[in-house]
């Protein structure tokens, strides 16, 4: 029990001195999983809106696909984009296996289909409640649009949010397709799997905490925009 | 005061409308003229406030015809409201709900923030201008419809029971506000089941029982001495348990 708690503090000795191992690590699962989260919402906002607001043939099995997929396994998805990108493979001339770039396509993979149904969900759901509104004052399609987003627009920071708490937190895809190359693909969970498999707790506890800290004051400041914005108008 | 060509009056042609099988609206032909104040009577289920959504463009006929005073550079959509029963509400402030009703109408921005505190103040929602919307109380909510509404200066105002569960005191503010929007030049179409407010409010009154129009007649004719007798039992009270004098046979009950 004492090396635990000696690890524990330790771990929070490195998170507090910035230690330059843990930095790359944490710097860079930061810059993937953001970077996921902007394409996969540049992807998914246009899409779910379109699924939302407009009625085609087949919509209610994308819908459905697209749910489903909310769920979809990450060592599969890691294995889908590793034979994508693998050398034999029909984009392996591009040479991403095992690049940071590989990850960023498993994650936004991952990603996309949680932040389209949310952003369906909720557009729908608004546009139900907007829709006389709008036909009785003639809006046309596009203002329709931009006046559902906006006014969904803390309704969607929480897709977001949902999307990038996906990429962060998610090991199999990007172990598979990332390799947990050092100093180039390891991120914080390729990480804290490969310390605690070596017996080195400190620095998976410090990657823990940091992760931990991260989701955090993620959710904490997409609250705190909420709140301030409620009590604006009350 | 209206400043563009008059897009009434508004001529219903044999409209009919269908829902799930039911035929709701009966072969409605009628017409409705500038500066009056409609009251559309009747019934649950009667068709009133299909009507009113016919007349709005917001329902498609399955025959028939809403025909507007047409002028090739007038938009009749952009020159009439709608205030419903239940208020639509953008999860916005008050202000900035009136604020884009006048922007899709294309209004300057320049102009806008005086239009804006001009129908706050009318409406006395000038407390509330910056409150959320949708926290609102329901009589705060339903002057703000009005207030949308009003902003646009609509040739023609259709209103769909505006003071249903509202209490006296709301109602009473409405009524003031639909007649100072009357004295204005807008025509308004409303629908409403309180013969009191009907009497306070109406110059015409077009009395519906289960998609037809049963009369249409000047208030004072109507609340005096209906020709209908359908529309005489509404009054009295008495409709649910009415029963046709047989030598009424016209209709089809």
């Amino acid at each position: 029990m004492n090396d635990l708690w000696q690890a524990f503090f330790k771990a929070i000795s490195l998170v507090v001195t910035l230690d330059d191992k843990l930095l790359e690590i944490v710097f860079l699962s930061l810059r993937l999983s953001l970077s996921a989260v902007g394409i996969a919402l540049l992807i998914a906002l246009p899409f779910g809106a379109v699924l939302a607001l407009t009625k085609f043939p087949g919509r209610r099995i994308l819908i459905v696909i697209i749910n489903v997929f909310m769920g979809l396994p990450p060592v599969v998805v890691g294995l889908f984009v590793y034979l994508l990108l693998s050398r034999s493979g029909p984009f392996g001339v591009f040479g991403l296996l095992f690049t940071p770039s590989a990850m960023i396509i498993a994650q936004v993979i991952l990603v996309v289909p949680i932040v389209t149904a949310i952003t369906r969900q909720v557009l729908e759901e608004l546009h139900h409640e907007y829709d006389e509104l709008l036909r009785s004052l003639d809006v046309p399609w596009y203002r329709k649009v931009t006046a559902l987003v906006w006014d969904a627009r803390f309704s969607l920071s929480t897709a977001a949010l949902a999307g990038f708490g996906r990429a962060i937190s998610e090991v199999g895809a990007v172990m598979i397709v990332g390799g947990n190359i050092d100093h180039l693909t390891r991120v914080m969970t390729t990480a804290i799997a490969l310390e605690a498999r070596k017996g080195d707790l400190v620095m998976a506890l410090a990657l823990g905490l940091v992760l931990l800290a991260v989701a955090l004051g993620i959710n904490l400041f997409a609250y705190s925009i909420t709140e301030t914005v409620k009590r604006r108008h009350q | 005061m209206i400043k563009y060509p008059s897009i009434l009056p508004l001529k219903i042609e044999s409209l009919n409308y269908e829902a799930g099988g039911k035929q709701l609206i009966k072969n409605i032909s009628c017409e409705f003229n500038q500066g009056k104040r409609y009251l559309l009577l009747g019934p649950n289920g009667a068709g009133k406030t299909l009507l009113l959504r016919l007349c709005h463009g917001l329902l498609k006929p399955k025959s028939g015809k809403v025909m507007w005073s047409l002028d090739k550079d007038v938009k009749p959509k952009h020159h009439q409201a709608m205030v419903t029963q239940r208020p639509v509400m953008l999860r916005r402030s008050a202000y900035a709900n009136i604020d884009y009703a006048l922007s899709v109408r294309g209004v300057d921005k320049a102009q806008r923030p005086d239009m804006i505190n001009a129908v706050i103040q009318r409406t006395g929602l000038t407390r509330v201008a910056h409150k959320l919307a949708t926290v609102l109380s329901l009589g705060e909510q339903q002057r703000l419809a009005i207030a949308r509404a009003w902003v646009l200066k609509p040739q023609v105002l259709f209103m769909d029971e505006p003071t249903a569960s509202l209490d006296p005191p709301a109602t009473h503010s409405i009524e003031e506000l639909i007649h100072e929007i009357s004295a204005e030049g807008t025509t308004v179409i409303m629908t409403c089941h309180d013969l009191g407010q009907a009497k306070r409010l109406a110059t015409d009154v077009l009395f519906m029982f289960r998609g037809r129009i049963k009369e249409m007649s000047s208030a004072d004719a109507f609340f005096t001495g209906p020709q209908n007798d359908l529309a005489q039992a509404f009054l009295d009270g008495q409709l649910i348990w009415w029963k046709r004098r047989p030598d009424k046979d016209d209709v089809q009950i």
